[in-house]
């Protein structure tokens, strides 16, 4: 599917694996959380990314973060937001720097929320139109509370310059 | 002093926007334009794009599109009521609803006209964002702060703190269900602080600043519960950062899998207190503190936006005002019924009742809008603030010109004396609008306010709340009314369930069901014959709720099923 990366699509340099398909023994591939010892069986070198459903527990990943370049957090609907939380416990609790990308059915007008809670890329939906979602990336200039960006503060306000 | 205040630089009362926060609006309400279009044009379904309405308000009921407009802590300027007068003539049947939540409704909205609403909002600095949703909606605050004898801190800039720090905010926008947030500075709790999703009480810190007093997991609902007290010394510059947790908790263990049992009561039911207070300690102490801290000086920029009343009433107006009401009954019994003490001496503040005999409790016309804008500017410094019982409040009236202001609203049927009295019920919208309604709330409302239309009947009765809802989820708070009335449907015929004991204050209680429902025409009688028990067994000068309190239900019951 179309990945999206600061407004623009860009390539996918992932393989996503379903519960089934085979674990090739080298290149950048996305477990399912299922799937994760055995991903982490591979040579240490090999990038590994899992998907993780809605009510999983973050601190689970804890010990195993630092082997992980990819972290995929998932929209059923786009009304379940406990992503946005797993998102920004990733950032802000564990320190995750690598990929958190977005899947599932997240809405355009969800962008700019996503990004403040720590979403690097999206995973397009099927029949999303790229064009909005990229205006959505540059429509708003404003925020009224801080965020995992840490954006700058427009001087004592709560106001953050996005 | 002059007969008109001039107007200040900053609106008394509320928040004033900058540039920055026009601008803000000016973007939120071109992207609704584009969604409005886009929606016309038939690229939106009306399933997608019911989340983008609802974000803006925008609700579809039984026979028209509803707008909410959001009324921060309640409180508004007169430039901001006329614009509202305005939307009502133009765009509405001439009228809008103020809500038990602080905020206004116009129930006969075109789809194509809303962008054009919300433009006209954004000029004088309103919006409907977050009225509706699974979001953090508008922070309700004491429709007297600033302005009450009783009041310890005045909790409307930590409401505008609030209110900035819920607005889009990133990771709440998408919650398991709606959040209700109220914040009251006064030991005596006017907001019902235990009925909230997060009910605040600010008070001063030892230290000499402000600390919070928290109350979690209350509300009406299918489920009423009374919140439980989860903090009493929450510090101001930790009082983001706790709120964060506290959501964030909600929002990773809350249901979602029943729409009845997503609030957070459930969830701090299912945990327990400690249970869900361990996991919100737990979240607080994990979070990157310096980042949330809400520091003094945000504190006082934004307090700094705030205009503030100059408050210099005449030495002589408390006898001004003694004289206007000896003189005149009728005067007297509206002071003793609609006012409330305030703190600056020789000023008082003055309810305007939305409740007259026989009318729909919370409405008003777009004349009386006009009328009332008018008062403000020229007796209440331009400030306007709307009541969680759906009245409305002059916060800083000057006592020797009260008399003038009753006079004006008493021309305009803004007088009726029964703030607190058994005429000051509350009611949902019901059938008459709502497509979630099984009963009609309005007319039991108006035949109840017709049959105690008396004021010296009303006065003899004393403190009483009749609250009704049209049907289980409770958006009259029957739950918390003395009397709660709730609307059932037995096989196609409207049935009137009352429970007694409700009440919202710091004495928060859930009512009891007093026993079979009743036929919609046997409802008002019944009551009435409730009424009368009550004077009848009531000692001294004992609230209707402190008698069932003290006695029970059983004679209650006996009153109302007697002949029934």
């Amino acid at each position: 599917m179309p990945l999206l990366e600061n407004g623009r699509l860009v390539a996918d340099a992932w393989t996503t694996l379903d519960a089934e398909s085979p674990l090739p023994a080298t290149g950048a591939v996305i477990v399912p959380l299922s799937r994760l010892e055995e991903g982490l069986a591979r040579a240490p070198g090999e990038k590994l990314g899992v998907v993780i459903p809605q009510d999983a527990e973050i601190d689970t990943l804890r010990t195993v973060l630092p082997r992980l370049s990819l972290v995929a957090v998932t929209f059923p609907i786009f009304r379940d937001g406990r992503a946005f939380s797993q998102a920004r416990a990733l950032r802000e609790h564990l320190h995750f720097t690598g990929e958190i990308r977005a899947t599932g059915k997240p809405l355009p007008d969800q962008y700019e929320f996503l990004l403040r809670c720590g979403v690097s890329t999206v995973d397009l939906p099927p029949g999303s139109d790229p064009e909005v979602w990229a205006h959505a990336h540059t429509r708003f200039r404003t925020a009224y509370q801080p965020s995992v960006l840490g954006e700058r503060a427009e001087g004592a306000t709560l106001r953050r310059v996005l | 002093m002059p007969d008109t205040i001039p107007a200040p630089a900053l609106p008394v009362g509320h928040y004033g926007y900058d540039q920055v926060d026009r601008a803000f609006l000016a973007d939120r309400v071109e992207q609704f334009r584009d969604q409005v279009a886009r929606r016309i044009a038939g690229t939106l379904s009306e399933d997608e794009f019911k989340p983008l309405r609802l974000m803006n308000g925008l609700y579809l009921q039984l026979h028209a599109y509803m707008l909410r407009i959001a009324i921060p802590y309640g409180v508004l300027d007169s430039r901001q009521m006329r614009e509202l007068a305005h939307i009502a003539r133009t765009y509405d049947r001439d009228y809008g609803h103020f809500t038990t939540r602080q905020n206004l409704q116009f129930n006969w909205i075109k789809l194509e006209d809303t962008p054009d609403i919300l433009a006209r909002l954004a000029d004088v600095d309103m919006h409907a964002i977050q009225t509706s949703g699974n979001c953090i909606r508008n922070v309700t605050c004491d429709q007297f702060a600033g302005a009450a004898k009783d009041e310890l801190v005045d909790p409307r800039v930590h409401a505008e703190i609030l209110r900035q720090w819920s607005t889009l905010h990133p990771e709440f926008t998408f919650l398991p269900r709606k959040f209700k947030i109220a914040i009251s500075g006064s030991p005596n709790d006017r907001v019902a602080a235990r009925f909230h999703d997060i009910g605040l009480v600010a008070k001063p810190a030892p230290d000499g600043g402000t600390q919070f007093d928290v109350f979690v997991g209350g509300g009406m609902g299918r489920t009423p519960i009374v919140g439980v007290h989860l903090r009493d010394d929450l510090p101001e510059e930790d009082l983001l950062a706790y709120l964060e947790a506290m959501v964030r908790v909600y929002n990773e263990y809350g249901r979602r899998d029943n729409i009845y049992k997503a609030r957070i009561k459930i969830l701090v039911q299912a945990l327990g207190t400690e249970g869900y207070r361990q996991k919100v300690d737990a979240e607080f102490a994990a979070m990157n503190r310096a980042r949330y801290r809400l520091p003094p000086e945000t504190v006082a920029a934004i307090r700094a936006r705030f205009g503030t009343p100059d408050l210099h009433a005449p030495d002589d107006a408390p006898a001004q005002l003694d004289r206007a009401r000896r003189a005149e009954p009728a005067f007297d019994r509206w002071v003793r019924t609609n006012t409330h003490p305030h703190r600056a001496p020789g000023y008082i503040s003055a309810v305007i009742s939305l409740k007259p005999a026989g009318g729909i409790p919370g409405d008003a016309t777009s004349a009386q809008m006009d009328l009332i804008a008018d008062l403000a500017d020229r007796y209440a410094f331009g400030e306007i603030r709307v009541t969680h019982m759906q009245n409305l409040v002059l916060g800083h009236v000057r006592q020797d010109e009260l008399h003038a202001v009753w006079q004006a609203l008493r021309g305009a049927d803004l007088a009726s004396a029964n703030i607190g009295l058994i005429g000051d019920i509350i009611a949902c919208p019901g059938l008459d609008y709502c497509s979630l309604a099984n009963a009609r709330s309005i007319p039991i409302a108006q035949k109840l306010s017709a049959r105690f239309a008396s004021p010296e009947l009303q006065e003899t009765i004393g403190p009483i709340e009749i609250k009704i809802s049209g049907c289980i989820n409770a958006c009259g708070h029957h739950h918390a009314g003395h009397i709660g009335i709730l609307g059932v449907d037995k096989k196609g015929e409207e049935y009137f369930q009352l429970t007694l004991g409700g009440s919202p204050g710091s004495d928060a209680s859930v009512g009891q069901i007093l026993g079979p429902a009743l036929p919609e025409d046997a409802t008002v009688d019944a009551i009435a014959r409730l009424v009368d028990a009550y004077l009848v067994h009531r000692t001294g000068d004992e609230r209707f709720l402190d008698t069932y309190r003290r006695l029970g239900a059983t004679l209650f019951k006996d009153a109302v099923y007697a002949t029934a």
